[in-house]
């Protein structure tokens, strides 16, 4: 599985095979209190399956919604989202979310909370038990199957919300700023943990991140949000082949494409 | 296990200064027995009745569980679908409130009318009094579920029926039972006001009788029955919230 999605990636990028999933033109404008909040204006991108898609913006500038829409959690006031050739309109099968907080069910085991999707797919039962026991190992967390979630640290409780996102092998992830509450030295543990996820599964990844070194780090495009109501600002390829390392940040073409979205951000002028 | 100890050996300390303090005086002061017996008439009062004190116990407790049972099933059920159907609760909620403001004890003599001297007169007044908290406090940890929890939920295209059963519910759980932990303690008041109000048993009725014949021992016997029957109805409920939710038993932990 491994190999065959490397080389899928290096033969996708000059084949062009036609987009996973595409975004055109789509805006959002949020009525509350008799107000109308535009919150995203004109968002335009495609990405392929496989994929690993971060939006990168200040905080309140529409990720979170983009993100939303493109679940079919919320529904868009402009434009059209397609996934795998279907317009988007309402919530599909096949997604994975996770959240800035690990949100698990407190009265749940952490194998009762990384099974409850199949558990609402009707898909019970010994295979289903093995695969979140498969899983959880994944992440590092064999042996805390029988624990329940406030006996782990934050950071084992966003590992267990992450195999809870992939234990239904969703087609799309949709990841909401989930390392965000993380301390420095546990998020960089989990980006290496994201990557290999993606590298196992073959999943496709639209990551929601303020976190310049981290979206580049993990992605194969970095999209640059502008302020509130967003727009595009800049589209930037990330050309490291996975797999990547620590040592990678430490390149001086990571230092410039982390300058170029910083310019983009405005925080650099 | 030392703090564990500790939280028993204080309290059972405090209360043994009261029951000296309270002996002293009594006897430094010379109440008279009809007003205040002393603490080991009380004791004595407690052997010698306990036969009636047990039976007239059973009757109330009975009451208690009734009532404070009858609070949960029809309370927990009007919660649910006020919290889901808006209209419900927009033409009932405020009524529900308001309807607070009534001094409970007033409802008892048309309780009485209606139900008798029996025992259902006394379960209708122990719901009453209880099934309030039941019903504010389930619809309160209904409505205080995790969004992002209803979202993954969403996202996952759970049918109604399944967020209510494997989401919202067990998020209320919590609520629910601190709603039941005021409920069994208002139960208790509910059957004794009953009781007081037309009853010819219960210890409502005992101490009530062992009052009119100056049999002051008695009456605090019952009161002494009364409350630990009020604390063991109460540790029912802690102990079914403990196997209902083993995993409160955590703080919540995490960062
Ligand atoms: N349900 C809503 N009703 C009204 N306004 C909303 C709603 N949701 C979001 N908004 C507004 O839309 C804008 C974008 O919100 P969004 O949550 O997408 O930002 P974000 O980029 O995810 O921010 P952050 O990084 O802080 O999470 C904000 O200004 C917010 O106030
Ligand atoms: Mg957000």
């Amino acid at each position: 599985m491994n190999a065959s999605h490397e080389t899928d990636l290096k033969g996708g990028r000059s084949a062009a095979p036609p987009p996973f999933g595409r975004l055109v033109n789509v805006a959002k404008t949020f009525q509350s209190a008799g107000q109308s909040v535009p919150a995203v204006k004109d968002i335009s991108f495609e990405f392929r399956k496989g994929d690993l898609v971060s939006l990168l913006g200040t905080s309140g500038c529409g990720k979170t919604t983009v993100l939303k829409m493109l679940g079919g959690l919320i529904h868009t006031s402009g434009g059209r989202i397609e996934l795998d050739g279907n317009a988007i309109t309402g919530p599909y099968p096949g997604v994975g979310v996770v959240f800035q907080a690990p949100t698990l069910m407190p009265w749940r085991s952490v194998l009762g909370n990384v099974l409850f999707p199949l558990e609402v797919l009707g898909r019970n039962g010994a295979a289903a038990k093995t695969r979140a026991r498969d899983i959880l190992k994944l992440v590092g967390l064999a042996g805390f199957g029988q624990a329940y979630p406030r006996q782990l640290s934050g950071g084992m409780q966003q590992r267990v919300a992450l195999c809870r996102a992939i234990i239904h092998e969703p087609s799309i992830l949709l990841m909401d700023e989930p390392f965000g509450a993380l301390d420095e030295l546990t998020r960089l543990e989990m980006n290496d943990l994201l990557l290999d996820i993606r590298r196992v599964t073959g999943a496709t990844v639209v990551f929601v991140t303020h976190s310049i070194s981290e979206a580049i780090y993990l992605s194969d495009r970095v999209l640059v949000f502008s302020k509130r109501p967003a727009v595009i600002a800049l589209e930037l390829a990330v050309d490291f082949p996975y797999p990547r390392s620590s040592r990678t940040r430490f390149l001086n073409r990571f230092t410039e494409l982390e300058e170029q979205a910083s310019i983009a951000l405005g925080v650099v002028k | 296990m030392g703090q564990n100890l500790l939280r028993v050996v204080y309290p059972l300390a405090g209360a043994a200064i009261i029951v000296i303090v309270w002996d002293l005086y009594v006897v430094v002061a010379r109440v008279p027995l009809v007003v205040f017996p002393r603490p080991l008439q009380v004791a004595q009062a407690l052997v010698s009745y306990s036969a009636i004190l047990g039976s007239e116990a059973w009757v109330t407790a009975l009451e208690c569980i009734y009532g404070f049972l009858l609070s949960m099933a029809i309370g927990i059920p009007i919660a649910v679908v006020m919290t889901y159907s808006r209209i419900v609760n927009l033409m009932f909620y405020p009524l529900l409130v308001a309807s607070q403001s009534i001094p409970k004890v007033a409802i008892a003599p048309i309780l009485l009318v209606w139900f008798g001297t029996g025992m259902q007169s006394k379960l209708a007044m122990a719901f009453v009094i209880a099934f309030f908290p039941v019903v504010v406090d389930t619809a309160t940890g209904l409505r205080s579920t995790s969004p992002e929890l209803l979202e993954l939920a969403r996202s996952l295209q759970c049918s109604r029926l399944q967020t209510f059963f494997k989401i919202q519910l067990p998020s209320a759980l919590p609520s629910i039972f601190s709603g039941a932990k005021i409920a069994v303690t208002l139960a208790v008041i509910g059957a004794v006001i009953g009781e007081f109000i037309g009853s010819n048993e219960g210890l409502g009725n005992l101490l009530l009788t062992a009052n009119s014949q100056l049999n002051s021992p008695l009456v605090w016997a019952s009161l002494v029955v009364l409350s630990v029957l009020g604390m063991m109805l109460y540790g029912v409920v802690v102990v079914a919230e403990k196997i209902f939710m083993p995993w409160a038993a955590f703080d919540t932990g995490g960062h």
